[in-house]
């Protein structure tokens, strides 16, 4: 996978919540068998009108937008299906991180900025999901409404976002410790776990004993 | 020290633990289908590596299948990506339920029916509603397609562990509420976040009560929530399903007799500590409908469609762009929304029970004139069963569709779609933009509320039925 260490581009703002795998990347695409070719279709159905003209309204169709690589996004990014497809689609459009917000839905109960299958399709990518507090993410919203189109600088080592407003402001980011050293090195995983193959073996000897297999199936 | 059921299924399947927190976890049972698992094939080949355990892994094509007629499948891409699957099986040596198959459907109703699926198991599938087989007291979850190619290698997954959330249901639904009711009722009061970072634990005398495919309705749409897992401790309804019908990965005889008894302490500990809980009286639950574009989005079939700055969950500007998405204004009563199609099917509705309750309301009935209504079997051994018993000559009489086997509409990946503007009542798990097909509207309902919409051509209640 690509490494991530630090990164400076352009901010796109698509600032709703709960946009799900479907409206990242529509079913129709999913029938390839490739890894590659879903950057065009990148939220296909808003980005193109029935009649597959680019609606110039939208975001990613605006110019100055187009060559972003920082997706801003509302709470519960990337609900919904499994898909790899809809992390493929948004790197291969040009992204590398996406922005979502945390948000406190009542005292010590926190909505997630990312649906979970998504971040760990995005982590073994390369693409990093950075979770703020609502009350950041607004204002980088407010701040791209009157300055936009923004810059920034993710650095993963000191887990910060720099984004170039009036002023400049620097936010802070958690992320979990193997998550950001895969991101960090651009590991493997496969071939990591591979280097504890005994242990699986070993494993498999005694859980065996516990578990039925696969009696002869038939099938 | 106390254990919910997730802690004693997560350390029983931990290989090891590493440094920063995460393990290495053990898979027992891999499922595969066409859609998420060609990348993966194709990772390994070119790594050249080799599927670890071939005799843990199931594939099946469900997601790209024609249901009308089983073998022209008219999208030359769609195709390539049934072939590739199948070739892939071959290569690998792994078991593989292609269209010709008497055993082929959906994934998520295959497993369970073949005894693939078992108490105590950890089960993935590069597929978000995974989260069904949970149902048996495996922790089942959905997995990416590079985490796919990783179990493939391994048959591990590297993991962090998730959180308790323990939900239970109590009271007696009545007639007519059914479980798919419930766990949208759930949905409604977490959100469509509410779940995320958890693993839930069905509880309660109403999910007792509830027979296993019922249960597995529940489970099915955790991910609606938000949730990667959710289970149900087995009990004897579980081991009734499992011992029962020919279901040729599960143990037999003595294994089996063993098996039950260490599937018997497959619980959460009394004392047991969960990081957040809920509980809900389903007495006065009402049939539900999602009048939005999420499934959290949802409301009692007797009410009305809600004013945007009253939807709890959501902010004011992402529900109305919700309605009007779905053409729906604030006020408007909830059984005089007219519908074009009713879709009956799917991982979530698709078992024999959905059908059976939708007959039992259409028999001898006609669906309105102006309804489109498709009936799609979860599996070929369910479409089999449902032909024994006649069903399909009750849907067809009615004026609906009978289909073969597959996800048909609740996706609609293959040539079974809806029309821009169309107005489907589905059975299936989601309501998002477009996904039955371009700019068309899903309202999510049970098979009773489908069915009795079906009749009236605008979603109604099924409780008349009952009565
Ligand atoms: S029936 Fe629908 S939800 Fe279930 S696996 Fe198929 S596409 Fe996914």
């Amino acid at each position: 996978m690509q490494p991530f260490v630090k990164y400076r581009g352009k901010l796109a703002v698509l600032y709703r919540a709960n946009i799900d795998t479907d409206q990242i990347i529509p079913k129709q695409f999913l029938k390839s068998v490739r890894r590659t070719g879903y950057g065009q279709n990148l939220f296909f159905e808003w980005r193109y009108d029935a009649n597959g003209r680019p609606d110039p309204a939208f975001v990613l169709n605006r110019p100055e937008y187009r060559d972003a690589g920082i997706l801003v996004a509302g709470n519960n990014f990337g609900c919904g299906s499994s898909r790899e497809h809809a992390v493929w689609a948004l790197m291969q459009f040009g992204f590398r991180v996406v922005v979502a917000p945390w948000k406190e839905e009542s005292p010590g109960k926190r909505i997630p900025g990312f649906a979970d299958i998504f971040r760990s399709n995005s982590i073994r990518n390369g693409l990093l999901p950075i979770e703020l507090s609502t009350d950041e993410v607004e204002w980088i919203v407010a701040q791209d409404r009157e300055h936009g189109p923004l810059e920034a600088t993710v650095e993963l080592v000191s887990q910060t976002i720099t984004v170039y407003g009036i002023p400049e402001n620097t936010f802070h980011f958690e992320i979990a410790l193997d998550d950001k050293q895969m991101l960090l090195e651009g590991l493997d995983p496969i071939g990591l776990t591979l280097k504890n193959l005994a242990d699986i073996e070993r494993f498999e000897q005694r859980h065996n004993v516990q578990m039925p297999t696969a009696e002869s199936s038939g099938l | 020290m106390a254990q919910t059921l997730y802690d004693k299924i997560w350390n029983e399947h931990v290989v090891r633990q590493y440094d920063d927190g995460s393990v290495l976890l053990y898979v027992d049972r891999h499922l595969v289908h066409e859609v998420t698992s060609p990348q993966a094939f194709e990772g390994l080949r070119l790594a050249g590596r080799r599927v670890r355990r071939p005799d843990l892994t199931l594939a099946t094509v469900d997601h790209n299948v024609p249901t009308r007629q089983r073998h022209c499948v008219s999208d030359p891409v769609a195709a390539e990506q049934i072939a590739t699957l199948e070739r892939n099986a071959k290569e690998y040596g792994i078991p593989f339920l292609g269209l010709s198959h008497p055993e082929q459907g959906i994934v998520h109703v295959v497993g369970p029916e073949l005894g693939f699926t078992l108490p105590g198991t950890t089960i993935v599938c590069g597929d978000s509603h995974t989260s069904t087989h949970g149902a048996f007291g495996a922790l089942a979850f959905g997995i990416g397609t590079s985490e796919v190619e990783h179990v493939l290698a391994t048959q591990t997954l590297r993991l962090r562990k998730s959180l308790n959330f323990r939900v239970r249901f109590v009271g007696e639904a009545g007639p007519g509420v059914t479980a798919k009711d419930m766990i949208l009722r759930f949905i409604g009061e977490v959100g469509p976040a509410g779940g995320t970072g958890f693993v839930l634990e069905f509880c309660g005398d109403a999910i007792r009560a509830l027979s296993m495919e019922e249960r597995m309705t529940v489970c099915n749409m955790s991910i609606e929530a938000g949730a990667r897992a959710g289970l149900i401790a087995p009990d004897e309804v579980t081991f009734d399903y499992v011992a029962s019908d020919d279901r040729p990965y599960a143990p037999r005889g003595r294994a089996l007799r063993e098996a039950i008894r260490r599937w018997e302490k497959l619980a959460s500990d009394k004392d047991a500590k969960f990081d957040r809980e809920i509980e809900l009286n389903i007495s006065d639950l009402e049939p539900q409908v999602t009048w939005g574009t999420s499934p959290g989005m949802v409301t009692g079939i007797s009410g009305e469609v809600p004013e945007p700055e009253q939807v709890k969950h959501f902010s004011r500007d992402d529900a109305a762009k919700a309605l009007a998405y779905t053409k729906l204004k604030p006020g408007q009563k909830i059984v005089d929304i007219p519908i074009d199609v009713v879709f009956l099917g799917s991982c979530t509705n698709g078992r024999l029970s959905d059908l059976r309750i939708a007959a039992e309301i259409l028999k001898g009935k006609k669906i309105s004139p102006h309804v489109r209504m498709i009936v799609v079997p979860g599996s070929e051994r369910i479409r089999r069963r449902a032909e024994k018993e006649g069903l399909d000559k009750i849907f067809k009489e009615a004026g609906a569709e009978w289909r073969h086997a597959g996800c048909s509409m609740c996706l609609a990946m293959n040539e079974d779609r809806l029309e821009p503007g169309q107005r489907c009542a589905s059975t299936t798990n989601r309501n998002f933009e477009s996904r039955q097909g371009r700019d068309s509207i899903t309202h999510l309902v049970s098979p009773a509320t489908a069915a009795a919409s079906a009749i009236a051509g605008h979603l109604s209640d099924p409780r008349e039925y009952f009565a």
